[in-house]
């Protein structure tokens, strides 16, 4: 029975950009090769780096509803802070 | 104590209490602070803007002094924020985005802001481009 184990020389499922330059070509190289020998074998899930850097948008979760209930507050918020804004 | 009083008493107790209250924070206000100079300045030659999350951001090139201006009143900001927020039984997130709508929409002519697209904007005469949930 063939068993993969994803952990054993396979880096993490997600790497940055920045993280494989800093390996540089030798542990690129390496990686890849780790790759391709898991790739042959059997059941193997083969994971690729998204090309387009991953956007959270965290405003997206905030409802209009919650925006209007919190505008006098903040109006006057600002207003009594006012060398801060 | 207060459970063995009549009700309407205790009405009235919290009644003056809350008259009391209104009072103090009436005579608590204080003399409100202005700008500093340096933050003012920065503001009006667009070298800092407001953002949508509430927070003020480098326009253009940034400097050691712009960098010490803008986290100096951001950490304010988000502790007042935060504040607010727990007060009003909201989110920091939530709160600080709601400011950043009145902030941009506070702006005045040539103060930068940062549009829904994410893109700084110079604010004009006209209202400026907000998200579509900015009351």
């Amino acid at each position: 029975m063939n068993a993969c184990k994803l952990t054993y020389l396979a880096g993490p499922a997600h790497k940055a950009r920045m993280e494989l330059r800093k390996i540089g070509p030798a542990g690129a190289a390496r990686s890849l090769m780790a790759g391709l020998g898991l790739s042959v074998l059997s059941g193997c899930i083969s994971v690729t780096a998204p090309d387009k850097p991953i956007v959270i948008e965290l405003n997206i979760n905030i409802s209009q509803e919650v925006i209007y209930r919190l505008a006098d507050d903040a109006e006057n918020t600002i207003n009594e802070n006012a060398d801060i804004f | 104590m207060a459970g063995l009083m009549h009700p309407l008493k205790r009405t009235h107790i919290a009644f003056a209490a809350a008259l009391g209250a209104v009072a103090l924070a009436g005579m608590a206000v204080p003399a409100l602070a202005q700008r500093d100079p340096a933050y003012e300045a920065a503001r009006s030659a667009g070298q800092i803007g407001e953002q949508m999350d509430g927070y003020l951001g480098i326009v253009g090139a940034s400097t050691p002094s712009l960098e010490r201006l803008v986290k100096d009143i951001n950490i304010k900001r988000r502790a007042l924020y935060a504040e607010k927020a727990r007060a009003a039984n909201a989110t920091l997130e939530e709160y600080a985005f709601t400011a950043g709508c009145l902030n941009i929409a506070r702006t005045a002519a040539g103060e930068k802001y940062q549009a829904p697209g994410g893109a700084w904007q110079t604010r004009t005469g006209a209202p400026p481009q907000r998200d579509p949930r900015c009351p």
